[in-house]
């Protein structure tokens, strides 16, 4: 099954890469745009057909890899 | 076998400075591979710069995962030394061993030089030598150099006396509660002789060679 995974830094810690990225759009005149918060995602082909499963599985990776949980947040969507 | 080992992953760049560095204070040193899980013997562990696994993901995540670091977890939970400097740094704070993760300097450019570093905390395996209050330059060599510590539980044992790369609290070495594990992330074997620069790292790993052999059992 497919498995999407998103990772971003959680809100309290600094992302100067999206603060540059919302400094270069407001000097391209997108003012309207005051915050921009960079992230990473994964796309996991897993072999098997139970979603719950998998999305423990993935999760559990996120936990030990993927994310590092002192300064990320994850989500993880299993395609049906 | 006795003395500290230089841990070298695929990437490690700073350890044959090391190994020079603490070989010329007298200490007997071991470079140990990444896949090496038997340190019983040693006295200390290093973790040098370098970029270990090619800093996949993120500085330190693979690396974290090393068979090397089992057994650098069982010394730094014995009370052993156990120092990561720059990339080391880094290995630990992915590892959980210290508190708080590094990203990428607050300003997106490689820092690469001399900084004046304040010692704040001298009850630590590297700064134990070292006067309260010492200020030493000390090269800085990194791009995720920014220690971040979300969670407010890291022990601050030195500090930049300018703000250099956005890091909390100025944080530029953190240790454990019980100081025998600290991460620092300018490298003090890089300012061990005066033919260098600065000899001001000297302390800090003459500090090392100390708490290595008072850690003798």
């Amino acid at each position: 099954m497919k498995v999407t995974v998103h990772i971003e830094r959680r809100p309290v810690i600094a992302d100067p890469e999206g603060a540059t990225i919302a400094r270069s759009l407001a000097d391209l005149g997108y003012d309207d745009v005051s915050t921009v918060r960079t992230g990473r995602t994964f796309h996991l082909e897993v072999v098997g057909d139970d979603p719950e499963h998998i999305r423990k599985r993935v999760t559990e990776m996120c936990e030990t890899l993927l994310a590092n949980p002192v300064i990320e947040d994850y989500e993880v969507a299993v395609e049906p | 076998m006795s003395g500290i080992g230089v841990v070298v992953f695929p990437g490690s760049n700073c350890e044959h400075d090391m190994v020079w560095a603490l070989e010329a204070l007298g200490a007997e040193t071991h470079l140990v591979w990444h896949r090496d899980t038997d340190l019983s013997g040693l006295d200390g562990v290093v973790l040098p710069g370098g970029f270990a696994h090619g800093d996949y993901l993120r500085t330190g995540a693979i690396a974290r995962f090393s068979p090397v670091m089992a057994p650098v977890a069982e010394m730094a939970e014995s009370g052993k030394p156990v120092v990561g400097i720059c990339n080391g740094f880094q290995i630990l704070c992915e590892a959980q061993i210290l508190a708080g993760a590094l990203i990428a300097n607050r300003d997106l450019r490689f820092i690469c030089r001399p900084v004046e570093i304040e010692v704040v905390d001298t009850d630590t395996v590297l700064t134990s030598a070292a006067e309260p209050g010492a200020v030493l330059t000390i090269p800085l060599n990194s791009y995720e150099g920014q220690h971040c510590d979300p969670d407010g539980t890291a022990r601050v044992v030195a500090r930049y006396v300018e703000d250099v790369n956005g890091s909390q609290n100025l944080a530029a070495a953190v240790a454990n509660a019980r100081g025998n594990v600290v991460g620092i992330m300018p490298h003090p074997e890089r300012a061990s002789e005066e033919i260098l620069g600065s000899a001001d790292g000297r302390i800090l790993l003459e500090s090392l060679v100390a708490s290595s052999v008072g850690s003798r059992t």
